[in-house]
């Protein structure tokens, strides 16, 4: 490939956007129609979530009879990035909230149930109502679990200011409630308490971001000297990419936020309130006046119970065993997956699921209509870490730990901007949604 | 997918604003437009007059364009971090100014007519 073509093909030439667009202008705006293949395969995705609500409306355009089933048996759909923005007081539960089937395409199947069992040999996957639905493909979307019960003495209805205990992964109710815990912390003070789990996690930088915004939030409201952050984090450093870690380092340092390496949360008492953390010392605890907790996080029970996950790797997370570049499962071809399942080196993130997406339609489309399919996941994923209200550092990174910035020498990964805020604030959602609805 | 393309970029803004509000916009857009050229077509020249006014309008329009971005986000001045920050605020006054500009000509052909500005 000339540098040209990739400066107008990649998905990082910022030129490609005005290229495309009065591309797109001079020969009208059906370039982009793909012939539909026609085929009856039976489809099935398991989860509509951000993965599963995108590749059904993309098979939904690009194929012509298949009978596509997506199975979930939540009704509501999640808008999970703006978790954070909820849970720093800056959005209300709402604003995360839509209803599941408003994104699929017509003229597929929804069930409003999970999978009960799921029997990759025969094909076949049995719903928590007891229908049976046969497989020809099988994309797995379902995302991830919550473990909340793996932190000793604590549930999810300790959750608020009452208590000073913020656990915004769980819920867009929840996350609002954890902003009131949040609000009232950093009113009247006190030890906060930051970190993430051992496990992969979904979003890395969720918890980095959750503690800078309540150290921004401290500081506007006068009260910062009167608050302590401490971020605990699992491994020997503070994010998984070398150059983000330290980035991330030097602001805390700059902030005076106290971090700690290989602090694992074990559990929390309520009564004495102080948390247990597992350390290469042993296990040590610490009071606390507020407490972000961020579970250890698994594959769904029947995805771990299926066959699907990988053996060696992972073990007792339950992460599926695809190809890293092509999505697919190693063991059985007919079966694919898509975002937080995918037992794969990086990113549980809506930015990955988005590059997660065109690779899956290829190779599935490709099989269907006899061909080898080409495209490859790099690893691709980013992260709006947000490092306070009003501003953000775009990072974006691979499997290989480079950085990838999508707009190379206009905005920089590693400098906290007003435009990567505006990105995250106003530009992610709309995007997410076109998204799910297959436009982008 | 994962390109950019005219038609992503418009999928963006119809989730953003809504179909309906960013169609009525870009229609609106489009009529000042078509109504400036309408008048210059009409007037078979620039009236320096009208000009001068829409000119001078220019910083209004620039303001409210960068007022409006402050207030529809949770930021303001003190989070402008970079060289880009600023070419961004540069650019929502520009086509605040611009805009504004185009609409105050237009409108006081409109309501004036040729005639007025002998």
């Amino acid at each position: 490939m000339t540098d040209f073509e990739k400066l107008t093909t990649n998905r990082r030439g910022f030129m490609s956007i005005a290229a495309a667009g009065s591309a797109a202008l001079a020969v009208g705006a059906g370039t982009r129609a793909t012939a539909q293949q026609r085929t009856n395969a039976r489809i099935l995705i398991l989860g509509a979530g951000a993965g599963g609500a995108a590749i059904a409306n993309r098979l939904a355009s690009r194929l012509d009879g298949a009978q596509i089933t997506v199975l979930d048996g939540r009704a509501q759909h999640w808008y999970q990035p703006g978790f954070t923005l909820i849970a720093s007081g800056l959005r209300n539960a709402n604003y995360a909230i839509s209803s599941t089937e408003q994104w699929l395409p017509r003229g597929i199947t929804f069930i409003n149930e999970y999978a009960a069992e799921l029997d990759p040999e025969s094909n076949r996957v049995t719903t928590t109502g007891g229908q049976r639905i046969e497989y020809d493909y099988l994309i797995v979307s379902t995302g991830l679990t919550l473990d909340w019960d793996a932190i000793e003495g604590f549930d999810l209805s300790m959750v608020g200011p009452q208590n000073g205990i913020s656990a915004h992964y769980a819920s867009p109710e929840l996350a609002e409630t954890s902003w009131r815990a949040l609000d009232k912390f950093t009113d009247e003070g006190g030890v906060g308490m930051f970190g993430r789990p051992a496990t992969e996690m979904k979003c890395a930088g969720a918890p980095v971001k959750i503690c800078f915004l309540g150290e921004d939030i401290a500081t506007t409201k006068g009260n910062r000297s009167k608050c302590e952050f401490i971020y605990n984090a699992q491994a020997q450093n503070l994010f998984g990419v070398p150059v983000i870690h330290h980035r991330v380092r030097q602001i805390m340092d700059e902030r005076d936020i106290t971090y700690r390496y290989q602090y694992v949360l074990k559990g929390i008492d309520l009564g004495a309130k102080t948390a247990t953390y597992t350390t290469p010392d042993g296990e040590v605890t610490d009071k606390w006046d507020f407490i972000n907790i961020v579970p250890p996080q698994r594959a769904p029970q029947v995805i771990r119970d299926s066959g699907l996950a990988w053996e060696d790797r992972w073990v007792g997370q339950g992460w599926i065993e695809v190809d890293m570049q092509t999505l697919r499962h190693a063991r059985y071809p007919n079966v694919f997956g898509i975002g937080d399942i995918n037992g794969v080196p990086k990113g549980k993130t809506a930015a990955s699921v988005k590059f997660h997406i065109p690779v899956v339609e290829d190779h599935l489309v490709a099989e269907i209509a006899g061909r080898e399919g080409t495209r490859i996941y790099d690893g691709y994923t980013s992260c709006p870490l947000i490092t306070r209200i009003g501003r953000a550092m775009l990072v974006e990174f691979d499997y290989q730990d480079n950085l990838t910035p999508s707009f190379p020498g206009v905005i920089a990964p590693l400098e906290e901007l007003w435009i990567s805020w505006l990105m995250k604030e106003v530009a992610l959602k709309a995007t997410y949604n076109a998204m799910l609805r297959g436009r982008a | 997918m994962e390109e950019f393309s005219f038609m992503t970029i418009l999928a963006v803004f119809e989730e953003m604003f809504g179909r309906g509000l960013f169609w009525t916009m870009v229609g609106a857009a489009a009529l000042i437009t078509l109504a400036w050229l309408y008048v210059l077509i009409r007037d078979r020249s620039m009236s320096m007059r009208k000009f001068l006014l829409a000119q001078l309008s220019m910083p209004i329009g620039g303001i409210a364009a960068v007022w409006f971005v402050m207030i529809m986000t949770n930021s303001g001045f003190a989070d402008i971090g970079g060289p880009i920050d600023w070419l961004v605020l540069l650019g929502v006054f520009a086509a605040g100014a611009v805009g504004f500009a185009i609409l105050v000509y237009v409108v006081q052909s409109l309501l004036r007519g040729k005639a007025a500005d002998a």
